[in-house]
C-alpha cells in the first residue's frame, strides 16, 4: 500500500527550478535510498514530501489525501522527518529531546503519559541511546548526538519515515547498527526514504534506489539496476567497481571520469 | 519497566524545587519591598495599613507610595524575565532580550513625545498612553518589515531597524527639546525608574500586561521544538509564522505597558532567562514561568536596592540594571568565547 507519494512535483527555490516532475513513492514495509550527486535536490525532495516547502507542480499525497492540506498536527503524528546534519540548540538530556517526538501526541499542557514514557525509552533502546539518557544532548560526541535525533524521530513512532542523511558521521558499526533498526521498523509496517551517499550501504539496506539527478529521477529500482556502471559514469562521473558479498551488492567508486569532471562544473 | 529509569532522569535533570524558592523569593522581595522606605514603617503596621481603610499618613504611605510601587516591580519584572526567556528560545539565542524586536524603544519613544509636546504635563495618564501607542505603533512597522516567513533573523533585522529609528527619533526629540528642563525630564524619564507611581499606573498597565503574559504562555510547546531546528518544529505540526506573530503580539502588549509605565529597564529580561536556565533543565517551556518569577524577584530586589544606597538622591533603577547587567553581559561573552573556542 503506498503512503507517501510525490506525484510530477516541481520546486524552485527563489528562481531556480530545483525540482521538475518528480516522481516517488514509498509503500508500507518499505525502505527507498534517495541517492545521487551534491546539489542534484534530494534535500529538497525530502522537504518537499515532509510538507516543508511549497509546491510550482504537482502534488504530495500521504495515505490518498494531498498533504498540503492535512491539519499539521494530524500530519506530525503519521509523518516523521529528520534533517540533515540536525543538532539540539540547547542542552536538553537525550531524554528530553527524545521526547520531542511526542509533541504531536501530547495534549497541550498535559505531562507526558505512560504511553509517552514508553515510546521513548523503546526509541532510545532502537538507538542504543538508553545509558545516555540522562545525559545532555550538547556533550555528546557527533555519532551519539546522530543516533538520540533518530530516537527523537523515532519516537512519535511515524508510519512514514522522512531521513536526510541518517548515517552520515556515524562509525560502520552504528552505520550498520542504524540501518539494522530502520530495517526492524520497516518491517512494522513504517515507510522510509532516506537520503544515502555511501553507495554500498544504500544498495544492501534499501529495497530501493531512486537516482536524483538534474532534476529528475533519472534511475529508479532494484539497487543493483540502478547502480549500473553507466548510470554511475553518467550522473556521478565515476567509474566503480562492481561485486557482491552474502547475497548483497558491493559498489565501491574508484576513479573520476572526464564526463564526471564535466558535470560537477556545470 | 522502562518508566522508572526515565523518571529517576527526569529527577536529576530538573530541581522540583525551583518553582516553590522562586515564589517564596517574590514573596519576600514583594513584602520587604512593602517595608523599606524613607518613612520607618513595621511590619505589624504595613498589614494593619493594607488590611484597614484607615487615612493615618503611615497608612497611606503604604497603600498608596509602596503598594503600587511594589506591584508595578512584581509586574515589570514578570514581564521582562517572561518576554526574555520567550525571545530566546524563539530565536534560540541566550544574547536575545525584550528590547531586541524593537518594542522598548518605540513605546520609550511614544513616551518621550508627550514630555516634548507637554502633554504629560497636562494629564498623567499621557505619559503611559503615548508609550503604549509607541510600542503598537512599532510592532506594527515590525511585523510588516519582517515579512511573512516564520524566520529570526528576518525578526532581529527588522528589530534593529526599529529600534535605530525610534532612538533617532529619541534624540531628535531630546536635541529639539524646548529647555533644558525639559530634556532633563526626558533623559530621568529614559533611565528607568519605579519612583512616584500610583495605582493609576499599574490600572493602566496591568491589563496590557497580563495579556500579553497569556498569549506568551502558550509558546511552551513550539519553543520546546525549536531545539531541534524550524524543520524539525514544522514537522512536528508547528506553524511558525503564527507562533512568531503571537511572540511578537505577546511581548509588544506586555513590555510596551512596562516601559511606558516605568521607562526602560535593561538587562532583566536577558540575564535572569540566561541564570535560570540550567536550573530547569534548559527545556525553554519550563523557563517561562521560572523566568517570570526570576524577574519579578529581581527587579523587586534592584528597586529595593535604590532606595537604600542612596536615600537622598534616588538612583535610577535602569541605572542600576545596567550598572550590574553590563558587566554580567561582558561575563557571557567571554564564557561564550571560551565555549566556542
Amino acid at each position: 500500500m503506498t503512503l507517501l507519494s510525490a506525484r510530477t512535483v516541481s520546486v524552485s527555490l527563489g528562481d531556480a527550478p530545483v525540482l521538475a516532475g518528480v516522481e516517488l513513492e514509498v509503500a508500507a514495509g518499505e525502505v527507498v535510498g534517495l541517492i545521487g550527486p551534491n546539489g542534484a535536490g534530494k534535500t529538497t525532495l525530502l522537504r518537499a514530501m515532509a510538507g516543508l516547502l511549497p509546491l510550482r507542480g504537482g502534488e504530495v499525497r500521504l495515505e490518498g489525501r494531498p498533504l498540503h492540506r492535512m491539519d499539521p498536527s494530524a500530519l506530525a503524528r503519521i509523518l516523521a522527518y529528520l534533517p540533515q546534519g540536525g543538532g539540539s540548540h540547547w542542552a536538553v538530556t537525550v531524554e528530553t529531546l527524545a521526547m520531542l517526538g511526542r509533541l504531536p501526541h501530547r495534549s497541550p499542557w498535559a505531562a507526558p503519559s505512560e504511553a509517552d514514557r514508553a515510546a521513548v525509552a523503546r526509541a532510545l533502546a532502537a538507538c542504543d541511546m538508553t545509558r545516555f539518557g540522562d545525559r545532555p544532548v550538547t556533550q555528546l560526541s557527533g555519532g551519539e548526538r546522530t543516533r538520540a535525533l533518530l530516537a527523537r524521530a523515532l519516537a512519535g513512532e511515524p508510519k512514514v519515515l522522512l531521513a536526510d542523511e541518517p548515517v552520515t558521521g556515524l562509525d560502520p558499526g552504528h552505520q550498520l547498527e542504524v540501518m539494522a533498526k530502520l530495517r526492524e521498523l520497516a518491517d512494522s509496517g513504517t515507510g522510509i526514504v532516506m537520503v544515502m551517499h555511501d553507495l554500498t550501504l544504500a544498495a544492501r539496506a534499501c529495497d530501493r534506489l531512486a537516482l536524483l539527478f538534474e532534476k529528475r529521477i533519472a534511475a529508479e529500482g532494484r539497487p543493483t539496476a540502478v547502480l549500473s556502471a553507466d548510470t554511475l559514469a553518467r550522473c556521478y562521473g565515476v567509474r566503480a567497481y562492481h561485486g557482491s558479498v552474502e547475497g548483497g551488492a558491493i559498489v565501491v567508486p574508484i576513479e573520476r571520469t572526464e564526463a564526471g569532471a564535466g558535470h560537477a562544473s556545470a | 519497566m522502562t518508566a522508572a529509569p526515565a523518571l529517576a532522569a527526569r529527577r536529576r535533570e530538573v530541581s522540583p524545587l525551583c518553582l516553590p524558592l522562586l515564589v517564596l523569593a517574590v514573596g519576600l522581595a514583594f513584602t520587604a519591598s512593602l517595608l523599606v522606605g524613607p518613612a520607618a514603617i513595621g511590619l505589624r503596621e504595613t498589614l494593619d495599613a493594607l488590611l484597614s481603610g484607615e487615612a493615618e499618613t503611615a497608612a497611606l504611605i503604604v497603600r498608596e507610595v509602596r503598594l503600587p510601587r511594589a506591584l508595578l516591580g512584581l509586574l515589570i519584572g514578570a514581564t521582562l524575565g517572561l518576554a526574555g526567556a520567550a525571545l530566546q528560545g524563539f530565536l534560540r539565542n541566550p544574547l536575545a532580550e525584550p528590547g531586541l524586536i524593537g518594542v522598548s524603544a518605540s513605546a520609550s519613544f511614544g513616551a518621550v513625545l508627550t514630555f516634548y509636546t507637554g502633554l504629560a504635563g497636562l494629564f498623567a495618564l499621557a505619559l503611559p498612553l503615548g508609550g503604549m501607542a509607541g510600542a503598537c505603533l512599532g510592532v506594527v512597522v515590525v511585523q510588516a518589515l519582517a515579512g511573512r516567513d516564520g524566520s529570526p533573523l528576518t525578526l532581529i533585522l527588522a528589530g534593529i531597524a526599529v529600534t535605530s529609528f525610534a532612538a533617532a527619533l529619541t534624540s531628535l526629540a531630546l536635541n529639539l527639546a524646548p529647555n533644558p528642563f525639559a530634556a532633563l525630564e526626558i533623559m530621568f524619564w529614559l533611565m528607568g525608574s519605579l519612583a512616584d507611581r500610583s495605582f493609576e499606573h499599574v490600572w493602566l498597565s496591568a491589563p496590557f500586561m497580563l495579556a500579553g503574559w497569556l498569549i506568551l504562555a502558550t509558546l511552551g510547546r513550539p519553543l520546546d521544538a525549536l531545539t531541534l531546528g524550524e524543520d524539525a518544529a514544522r514537522t512536528l505540526g508547528f506553524d511558525l509564522r503564527a507562533v512568531r506573530r503571537r511572540l511578537v503580539l505577546g511581548t509588544a502588549l506586555c513590555v510596551g505597558a512596562a516601559t511606558s509605565v516605568a521607562g526602560a529597564i535593561g538587562f532583566v529580561g536577558l540575564v535572569v532567562p540566561h541564570l535560570l536556565r540550567p536550573l530547569v533543565g534548559h527545556r525553554p517551556s519550563a523557563l517561562l514561568p521560572a523566568s517570570a518569577l526570576g524577574g519579578a524577584a529581581l527587579v523587586l530586589l534592584a528597586d529595593i536596592a535604590v532606595r537604600l544606597l542612596s536615600p537622598g538622591r534616588e538612583l535610577k533603577l535602569g541605572v542600576l540594571t545596567a550598572l550590574v547587567g553590563a558587566p554580567f553581559f561582558l561575563f557571557l561573552v567571554l564564557r561564550l568565547r571560551r565555549e566556542l573556542l
